[in-house]
């Protein structure tokens, strides 16, 4: 069997592993920052857990920074 | 840590954040070690340097399969143990499951068009390959749908329960019915039926997947417990200013 003659079909599969598997890490990167920038805005506010400890302005900040 | 201290989210947190990156860095290891090695692999006598397909199609679909796996465990840890962590590995587990089962089916597609002539033909085992999309795709529905996690979680597990079933189909699809798609080879009795120097490089790939699966798996679900505090957080400013 030509290599060459199918060597279409083996690129496009790589190429579609590498955009589903970026698209998943992406998603889940974005993601992640969403939701630490979303918590790090509500605690800013005073909205806190009750078992969480109490944060600082600086400790808050830093979290925004992290996300 | 014990496994049962990870029940309680903070600890599952502090977890995840430890494990993630170590993880993540043997993923990208074993997956170049794996890619060297398939590109290395000799051509198949019949199909050829198509087989290099093989190295994505088939831990795609193991995945795919585990991916459901992981969901019927988990909705089994929902609806009868009723484990806090339970209903959070099962949804974080969809969308990843869903991907592979897509990329199984894209592959196979574009080996199935130089091996048979056909991108697609519905025989039993990429018939059933398909409802397994399509159940993940009607799982992820149901959790967006169903704004309340909890009641998403029920509802969620028992479909997932139902379209186990789904599993030992696309399994035996193969020796059940008469299929264009090739009989089982690697996992058989009696032995796989391909040689050590594609079956090796088959399996380091496999073991990259799976690696791969359980790191995003670990940060999904780590996305899904900060959601959900997110949530819990605006439930209680909104109580508070009403």
């Amino acid at each position: 069997m030509n290599a060459v003659n199918h060597m279409g079909f083996i690129i496009a599969s790589y190429a579609a592993a590498v955009a589903v598997v970026g698209v998943l890490i992406v998603w889940v990167t974005l993601d992640y920052r969403a939701q630490r920038l979303r918590l790090a805005d509500l605690e800013m506010r005073g909205v806190t857990r009750r078992s969480a400890p109490a944060r600082s302005e600086p400790a808050i900040e830093q979290a925004k920074e992290k996300a | 840590m014990a496994i049962a201290d990870l029940a309680n989210p903070t600890r599952f947190l502090k977890f995840a954040d430890r494990t993630i990156p170590w993880l993540g860095g043997l993923t990208v290891i074993v997956f170049a070690y794996g890619i060297d090695q398939a590109m290395l692999a000799p051509d198949d006598y019949q199909q050829g340097a198509t087989v290099k397909i093989m190295f994505l199609h088939v831990p795609s679909a193991w995945l795919g399969m585990l991916g459901w796996g992981v969901m019927s465990v988990a909705a089994l840890g929902t609806l009868v143990w009723r484990h806090p962590l339970a209903d959070v590995a099962a949804k974080a587990a969809a969308p990843i499951g869903a991907a592979f089962t897509l990329l199984c089916l894209v592959t196979g597609s574009l080996w199935g068009r130089p091996e048979w002539g056909t991108y697609w033909v519905w025989d039993a085992r990429l018939t059933s390959e398909l409802v397994l999309l399509l159940l993940y795709l009607g799982v992820i529905a149901l959790w967006r749908t169903v704004e309340d996690p909890s009641r998403a979680a029920r509802a969620a597990a028992i479909l997932t329960l139902v379209g186990a079933i789904d599993l030992p189909i696309i399994k035996f699809s193969v020796d059940w019915w008469n299929t264009l798609h090739q009989g089982a080879s690697v996992f058989r009795i009696g032995g796989s039926t391909i040689n050590s120097s594609i079956l090796i490089p088959l399996f380091i790939m496999a073991a990259a997947f799976t690696l791969l699966f359980f790191t995003l798996h670990l940060a999904a679900m780590r996305n899904e417990i900060l959601r959900r505090r997110v949530r819990t957080l605006r439930l209680m400013q909104a109580s508070a200013v009403s």
